[in-house]
């Protein structure tokens, strides 16, 4: 059971082989049994999670099971939650308690999953690493020396341990996918808009999206249809975007017909080999699946790192102002005034990645400099989008490396803040563009897990679940489990 | 580039130490040093990406839709009396 994926849970739910309170206590032993060797999990109240499930099957009892009734589901610490505290994994909000729930977290409950805790990140989701997490690192169960990804790393850690068969990210710069890549499991980034941004915790708001972390393609698309619709308490979220038959999606068994692109951008020299021969592997299955690889040119890509660390940051520097020691968050003892409460409180409160950030950013926006850094960097988004709705006019789906590495060490990127940045080099684009993208598991390089991106046109999650369900059935890399957390032997159903 | 560490901590409202200020200078030189690669690309008549998907703002009604919830929404602050935010006195 515990490598089980969510839709399995379900069917042996809906079947009454098992309740939700057996489901749930099985998870908080293995979180109990584990936690301490990954740090995957921040926030854990064992009584309000088994209040859930007791729930949940007295509502199954009585009335007809909803689309996610009695699964767990774990959240990053970026969604505000009533329930327990809202950390973004900052010391600056340590003692928050949200006053209201994060859109997604409404629909999560109202479609009857269990919400099992909060997961660690980078703070303020600023990372590929889970470093920066003023709760210390995570680890990756294939190595537990190694890093998860980030920022969403411990929602990845914890479903590649199987501490919980599923949870949700936000990815603003690759930080589902990326971490989804090095754990071994699925990711998927949603078009921009599709998910209520509204109670997760901004970073950059012309880039950041929720989505799911999970074992196989179809739980991926089971919880982005419970959390996707408009919003009108979200700006952003886009009202009447084209629907998607999100299981529907999930049958295909085959890609006949299936145009795939291949940037030669995206692989390049200094790539891991491992992880290039996996992925040329991966596309040679989808060839013998019946898809069409046709090489293909995305001429802006190698600006788009450049252009992400201008725009993400001018967003984050602006966003983060929130935090001044007033309204919520941490004020420094004693100021002396008011300028001095706002400049302690943030540099007692805010790590060093964050403050690296909002610093980039308050530089690119300041006065004599605007044009030259945000304009500009705004401008070559323009081109980068064009990038692809070029390719889109010639193929129907890109694939390409999640990631130009495997999972490294923990520690080995943290002296050079822009070595860390080139980990994102594959991921970034697709938030520049507010493309959908989706990383899953297609084989190993260096004994650690390698992933498979599938990026499609805007609100064509459909093509991408299509070809990666095929895949996935093609193949058995989901279903490896990382050995020091599967104790079959150890007598568990 | 150089930059002026301690200028931009200042409009950003981080008060920086000597020790950081020395650690983030080079870096932050480090990281625009980077983003300068931008100026290769030829934009001239590109239009600034405002919105991933070009889509217009929506307008909605100016009401209340979620009554007063002053007490749960001020229970996070650091510091407040009588419904209002506590801050250093601002003019003598």
């Amino acid at each position: 059971m515990p490598f089980s994926s969510l839709s399995d849970i379900k069917s042996r739910l809906d079947a009454g082989e098992t309740s939700a309170v057996e489901v749930a206590q099985l998870y908080l032993d293995r979180i109990a049994a584990h936690n301490d060797s990954l740090n995957a999990f921040v926030y854990i109240d064992a009584h309000h999670v088994l209040a859930q499930a007791e729930a949940s099957d007295k509502y199954r009892a009585e009335h007809e099971a909803r689309p996610l009734e009695g699964l767990p589901i774990a959240v990053k610490d970026i969604f505000c939650t009533q329930d327990g505290p809202t950390r973004c994994c900052s010391k600056i909000l340590k003692d928050f308690h949200a006053p209201y729930d994060a859109q997604v977290i409404t629909h999560l409950k109202e479609a009857g999953a269990v919400l099992v805790g909060k997961t660690n990140m980078d703070e303020f989701a600023m990372g590929s690493s889970n470093e920066t997490s003023a709760f210390g690192p995570c680890r990756n169960p294939w190595d537990t020396d190694a890093i998860p990804g980030g920022s969403s790393g411990g929602s990845a850690a914890a479903v590649a341990a199987a501490l919980t068969p599923a949870a949700l990210g936000t990815d603003t710069g690759g930080s589902i996918r990326q971490p989804a890549s090095v754990c071994g499991i699925t990711g998927l980034k949603p078009t921009y808009g599709r998910v209520s941004r509204r109670g997760i915790i901004a970073f950059a708001s012309s880039l950041d999206q929720a989505g799911p972390m999970t074992r196989t393609v179809k739980d991926a698309a089971m919880i982005t249809a419970a959390i996707s619709g408009h919003d009108s308490r979200d700006a952003t979220s886009v009202n009447n975007a084209p629907a998607v038959d999100w299981l529907g999606a999930c049958d295909a068994t085959d890609m006949k017909g299936l145009k795939i692109g291949r940037p030669k951008e995206y692989f390049v020299d200094g790539m891991d080999a491992g992880v290039r021969a996996s992925v040329d592997a991966a596309l040679k299955q989808c060839e013998a699946l019946g898809a069409e690889v046709i090489d293909i040119s995305l001429p802006h890509t190698e600006y788009a790192v450049a252009a992400y660390y201008v725009i993400a940051p001018s967003e984050a520097s602006a966003n983060l102002s929130r935090y001044d020691g007033v309204r919520f968050g941490h004020r420094c003892d004693n100021p002396d005034d008011l300028l001095d409460m706002y400049t302690r409180s943030r540099d007692e409160g805010f790590g060093s990645e964050v403050k690296r950030r909002i610093l980039t950013g308050a530089f690119a926006l300041s006065s004599g400099y605007y044009d030259a850094y945000y304009l500009k960097a705004q401008q070559v988004r323009t081109l980068i989008q064009q990038d692809f709705i070029k390719a889109f006019e010639e193929v129907d789906i890109i694939a390409t490396p999640t990631s130009p590495v495997t999972a490294f060490k923990l520690g080995e990127k943290t002296d050079d803040p822009l070595t860390m940045y080139l980990s994102d080099i594959f991921t970034i684009a697709v938030n520049l563009a507010g493309l959908p993208g989706l990383s899953q598991p297609c084989g190993f390089a260096n004994n650690m897990p390698v992933g498979l991106q599938w990026i499609a046109p805007a609100w064509r999650e459909d093509l991408i679940l299509s070809a990666a369900s095929a895949y996935e059935g093609a193949t058995e890399w989901h279903s490896k489990a990382p050995a020091a957390f599967d104790n079959k032997a150890g007598g568990e159903s | 580039m150089d930059i002026d560490v301690n200028k931009v901590a200042m409009l950003a409202r981080i008060r920086l130490t000597d020790d950081e200020a020395a650690e983030l200078g080079p870096q932050l030189s480090g990281i625009l040093g980077y983003i300068e690669t931008l100026s290769e690309v030829n934009t001239e008549g590109v239009a600034a990406t405002a919105h991933p998907h070009d889509a217009a703002m929506p307008l909605r009604a100016n009401v209340v839709t979620n009554g007063n919830r002053r007490d749960e929404l001020q229970a996070s602050a650091p510091k407040t009396e009588s419904g209002l935010y506590v801050v250093p006195k601002v003019i003598e």
